[in-house]
């Protein structure tokens, strides 16, 4: 090899890497420019929000918003010592207790039924998914109507039945159920959804090959299709309770947190803070509240996902 | 393979008595809006006469073609915007390499965790300050960066062969060329995936509408259904049954046009 060729080839090499540097900076300058505008939005509307919030929270503030005071914990002091607060977060917990199990439950034996290979399954797929694309306000008419005291539903079957008629929206004992019943069905549709999509990704060779060694339907079911299903099953539970948590709609419609504060969930106690008693540091603290279990939720969600879940 | 008889007939009863469960409160509500009042309050299930007065005294109490055409043009903003901006977004993350990209996909799924109604203060403020409030632009801003939506995109784009994008680097065309003439024309499907969904979580959106919205001009027909609904006394339930089909329809019709694609599309950005 002579000397000429060996510099030529060494040349080349500083020009490549130089290339490869320029390169590389165009690649960061058009990769900002790609995510510019959803990066900005999310400054604005996410990210910048929430300091905002917790800086918020350690202030009064007058009507408009604006901070008048420094008050440090003062303000979750308050809604620690504050019974309306603390019965509006038992509330929220054991909503997300009564809906989430009974969402993923039923959207689960939903999908499995859905899943056979039948004539007209298109039809029953289509009405169980159907709430999906039925917004907060109308199905809470459609409810509202089904828990009317006298000419609604569920009480002419209490009749019928010979049972005395239950005030469903009205008692506190029945309050908070009769909204989570509802929530329940508004949820189905999305849930159900995901689990189809789910069980119609599982391979069917392992189904075939479970024929051949004779096994039964429950038997496939618990362990095929069950620990085949755990990353859909496990989404749709993370995104039930976060959904559980943050409820507003059909409490507006149905209760309005009542009666006696019995479905105030952390949402509508927030919304009633900031928006009814122009109390926007309370309201941020409630908001920071909400905001600290989510993420633990997410948090431990993910860390019992990644033990239990099985990926392909 | 074959199903024996009994299996079928178990399976179909299941799966009627089901869709019944899950769809009687729809019935119900549809049944109701062609009743007139006194069969409503009898609490009748089938209307002894079948009358349209209840639609025309819900488009009468309330400007609802106005709420409709709103709500319209809300969701078309939502949809085209979380379109173009999640896509671009999803580009760089597959196809442009560069530091600190990890960084920003972690902050992207950071946002996936903070709830919009914790943050639903600032925002208020925000788009109150920016005079924002009672305009299409104030109700859609919120709204138009995705998470989710760059999540779905990215996992298409990532099928796509890496020997396409050498092979038009050569030809010398660019990164935005591609985006637009090979990329968006291949992630068709996803695209009408995430174009249904947003435009369905637009549509239905509740809280945001409710507080930025301040007179008739700008509201959404979710908020005039819940003007209807407190309006109405015991024996109007004909009407806001009317005004809740005239809402819902929409909505249910697109989800049983896009339902195989949403159930596809949904489980494949959700999961991988």
């Amino acid at each position: 090899m002579n000397i000429e060729a060996t510099m030529k080839a060494e040349h080349n090499q500083i020009q490549y890497e130089k290339v490869k540097k320029y390169q590389r900076k165009m690649d960061l300058l058009k990769g900002l420019l790609f995510l510019s505008p959803s990066i900005l939005l999310f400054s604005i509307f996410v990210f910048y929000p929430m300091v905002r919030t917790v800086y918020l929270s350690f202030f009064l503030t007058n009507q408009a918003g604006a901070t008048t005071l420094f008050v440090g914990l003062e303000n979750y002091k308050d809604i620690f010592t504050s019974p309306i607060f603390m019965k509006s977060l038992t509330s929220t917990l054991l909503f997300v207790l009564y809906t989430v199990p009974g969402t993923v439950i039923i959207s689960l034996l939903f999908a499995v039924i859905a899943n056979e290979k039948l004539k007209g399954i298109g039809f029953f797929r289509m009405i169980y998914s159907s709430s999906m694309g039925i917004s907060v306000a109308a199905a809470s008419v459609f409810w509202m109507f089904l828990f009317h005291p006298s000419i609604g539903f569920f009480n002419k079957i209490l009749v019928q039945l010979g049972l005395d008629k239950i005030g469903w929206l009205t008692d506190p004992e029945w309050a908070l159920i009769s909204v989570s019943i509802s929530t329940i069905w508004m949820n189905i549709g999305f849930t159900f959804l995901i689990l189809l999509g789910g069980l119609q990704s599982i391979d069917s060779h392992l189904y075939e090959s479970a024929d051949i060694d004779g096994a039964g339907y429950f038997y496939k079911l618990r362990r095929i299709t069950i620990p085949m299903l755990s990353p859909s099953l496990f989404f749709v539970t993370t995104i039930s309770v976060i959904n559980a948590f943050q409820t507003f709609g059909q409490i507006d419609m149905l209760t309005k947190g009542g009666p006696v504060n019995e479905t105030n969930l952390i949402v509508y106690s927030i919304y009633r803070e900031a928006f009814v008693n122009y109390q926007y540091g309370t309201a941020s603290a409630q908001a920071v509240v909400l905001f600290i279990i989510i993420l633990v939720m997410t948090v431990i969600q993910f860390k019992l996902g990644e033990r239990k879940v099985h990926y392909q | 393979m074959m199903m024996s008889l009994s299996k079928k007939v178990t399976l179909y009863t299941l799966l009627i008595i089901s869709a019944l469960f899950v769809f009687l409160p729809v019935i119900f509500a549809f049944l109701m809006s062609f009743m007139n009042s006194q069969d409503a309050m009898m609490g009748k299930i089938i209307p002894s006469v079948w009358t349209l007065d209840n639609y025309v005294k819900a488009f009468e109490r309330l400007p609802l073609l106005q709420f409709l055409l709103n709500s319209l043009i809300i969701s078309l903003l939502i949809m085209i915007g979380q379109l173009i901006f999640s896509s671009l977004a999803a580009y760089a993350f597959v196809f442009l390499e560069f530091k600190g990209r990890d960084f920003l996909f972690y902050l992207f799924i950071g946002t996936m965790m903070i709830p919009f109604e914790a943050s639903i203060i600032p925002n208020f403020q925000t788009i109150r300050g920016l005079n924002l409030i009672d305009t299409y632009p104030g109700l859609a801003l919120p709204f138009l960066a995705t998470a989710f939506g760059t999540f779905l995109l990215r996992q298409t784009f990532k099928q796509i062969p890496k020997e396409l994008k050498e092979a038009s680097e050569i030809a010398g065309i660019g990164h935005f060329k591609y985006y637009l003439t090979v990329v968006l024309p291949i992630a068709k499907t996803s695209l009408v995936t995430l174009a249904i969904y947003s435009f369905l979580s637009a549509w239905n959106m509740y809280l945001w509408p409710l507080l930025s919205t301040t007179n008739d001009t700008v509201r959404t027909v979710q908020i005039g259904l819940k003007q209807l609904q407190s309006q109405e006394t015991v024996n109007q339930w004909g009407v806001v049954m009317a005004g809740a089909m005239v809402v819902a329809i929409p909505t249910m019709i697109l989800l049983f046009l896009g339902q195989k694609k949403l159930q596809k599309g949904l489980a494949e950005g959700a999961l991988k």
